[in-house]
């Protein structure tokens, strides 16, 4: 049986591991060539270990024993020129890109609040976002084989939650943002047949959400921990969850579906 | 393999237009199907209404796929006769996964002008009949240990239209209805969502008053299927007049699926980026 993506090419930002490795791993299940690319190094702000050349490596391993094509490549989504060699390179490499996975992002929440977690997290959460599809779109366009692009969201992103620290309200802002960058490329996009949706994934099992600052703000908070309820029994979702969101976005199954925030998530925001 | 194999759907509004699409779309991924209609025009509806010959039709079409179906003739607005379809069904299939609360009608008037006959029917059919359909469905999907319920609603859902008063409304209310039933059916693993179509290629929107309401300014004979498509098109992002039966199937389908086990709860537009223009 042949794969939904046969012969497509996706650029996936925050590819090491977590919802960006999953995302890499979904689509070229069904046929996708993969430009990854991590910034495999740590922010200063951000209290959870972030990803490494050896999280990278273990992505193009698991593609690669899919029988599929990947060119992986450590950049960071806040330097535009980096993002934009990354990708050219991979276009070089493997063909020009149908599908784009703004999927890159941090947490900075901590019990230690540091005021720099607002310009860290609206530099990679708001402005890594608006830089990677401004890198790939203009080949899209050219090309003339219409495309899709998703921005991961969150619940953040449609609600109020995130708590009082600098990192929390610039991780909903950024999140809401991304909305409306969705919103303004779907329109703009539209008469190119880009389509542009958002996925707004609940709490996911990923070392972004399960690690040990977010565990001890849990203790310290209970509130906090009962914000974080999901309506559908279960604590929090895996990253297929949302690849599979992601896959059908991208598909032709849904060749015109454009401008949604898709929610994946256990009935959280319905529970609200 | 199918991604529904071994699954039962219940689909309302299955002889023609997207519920016949929606049983062929769920039967070619290995469910079998318990399908009603109505299977006549009502009275303030403006467009021919559905037959007999169309549900057999849907029955053909399902059966040539080696899915079984049970289709019955009932009303939504007829508990006892849509319960008593269903029921029949499940006795027959064994158990109930899916439902596709899809029967719907349309009319249109300017509120001042509309009937309380037309409004009357309209919030009958496209909301509590979608609740009846709800009511009738749950025991089955409880004792299945979960499920996915997908209503449609539309575009005029989302936002407002002119001339259409009860038919926004109705489509609006579904949301309450989903919202709420995702809520109360979520310990029991029984997902609920919407889906929000723009236009599609149906009879519901391909005739005479439809076309009419959307290009009054137009003699009947300038309002061809081509010129349609640019009034209709008008109201998309994308550059396309309007969606296809199976372009809603595919996202029903989604919704059903175990891929979207976790979603429930949400308004799924597919509309041609419509709403987000």
């Amino acid at each position: 049986m042949t794969g939904q993506l046969e012969g497509k090419v996706a650029f996936i930002t925050g590819a090491a591991r977590g919802q960006g490795r999953s995302h890499a791993i979904r689509l070229a299940q069904e046929g996708a060539d993969i430009i990854a690319i991590d910034i495999c190094a740590q922010i200063d702000t951000v209290p959870y270990p972030m990803a490494t050349p050896d999280d990278l490596q273990e992505t193009v391993r698991q593609v690669e024993a899919l029988d599929r094509r990947i060119h992986a490549v450590e950049a960071d989504v806040r330097d535009r020129s980096a993002l934009q060699a990354a990708l050219d390179a991979g276009v070089a490499e493997l063909g020009p890109v149908d599908i784009v996975l703004a999927n890159a992002g941090i947490f900075p929440l901590s019990m230690n609040p540091d005021p720099r977690e607002w310009q860290d997290v609206l530099d990679v959460n708001l402005t890594g976002v608006y830089h990677t599809v401004e890198v790939a779109i203009p080949s899209m366009i050219e090309r003339g084989q219409g495309g899709a692009i998703v921005l991961t969201s969150s619940t953040a992103g449609l609600a109020g939650i995130g708590g009082d620290n600098p990192g929390g309200r610039g991780y909903t802002a950024a999140k809401h943002g991304v909305v409306g960058l969705m919103r303004s490329y779907a329109n703009s996009l539209a008469k190119h047949s880009i389509r542009v949706n958002t996925v707004h994934p609940t709490g996911v099992n990923t070392p972004m959400v399960v690690n040990d600052a977010i565990q001890e703000l849990m203790q310290a908070d209970p509130a906090m921990s009962n914000a974080m309820a999901n309506a559908l029994p279960v604590p929090m979702i895996e990253p297929v969850d949302i690849s599979n969101a992601i896959l059908w976005l991208v598909s032709d199954a849904a060749r015109y579906v454009t401008g949604v925030t898709l929610p994946v998530d256990a009935g959280f925001l319905v529970n609200k | 393999m199918g991604r529904l194999d071994g699954k039962v759907a219940f689909i309302t509004g299955a002889a023609r237009g997207q519920g016949r699409s929606h049983a062929i779309r769920m039967a070619k991924e290995g469910a079998d199907i318990i399908a009603i209609d109505i299977a006549r025009k009502l009275p303030t509806v403006p467009y021919k209404g559905a037959t007999s010959e169309d549900l057999a039709e849907t029955v053909r079409q399902v059966e040539a796929l080696d899915r079984r179906i049970v289709a019955s003739e009932a009303d939504v607005r007829d508990y006892g006769a849509l319960k008593g379809a269903l029921d029949e069904g499940v006795a027959q299939l064994g158990r109930l996964d899916i439902v596709s609360a899809n029967a719907g009608i349309f009319s249109s008037a300017a509120a001042e002008e509309m009937t309380e006959e037309a409004w009357d029917e309209m919030i009958d059919v496209n909301l509590k009949g979608v609740w009846l359909t709800t009511k009738a469905a749950i025991p089955h999907l409880r004792a299945a240990g979960g499920g996915s319920i997908i209503i449609t609603s539309s575009t005029a859902g989302i936002k407002a239209f002119p001339n259409f008063i009860h038919y926004v409304a109705a489509k609006h209310g579904v949301i309450g209805i989903m919202r709420t039933l995702a809520l109360e059916l979520a310990p029991d693993m029984i997902r609920v969502n919407t889906v929000h179509p723009t236009s599609v290629d149906t009879d519901m929107v391909q005739n005479e008053a439809m076309y009419a309401l959307f290009a009054p300014d137009l003699e009947a004979a300038a309002r061809t299927r081509e010129v349609m498509g640019e009034r209709f098109g008008a109201m998309n992002a994308l550059p396309i007049p309007w969606v296809e039966p199976v372009d809603i199937s595919n996202a029903v389908l989604w919704l059903a699926s175990d891929e979207a086990r976790y979603v429930t709860g949400i308004m799924l537009p597919v509309d041609a980026g419509s709403t987000a223009k």
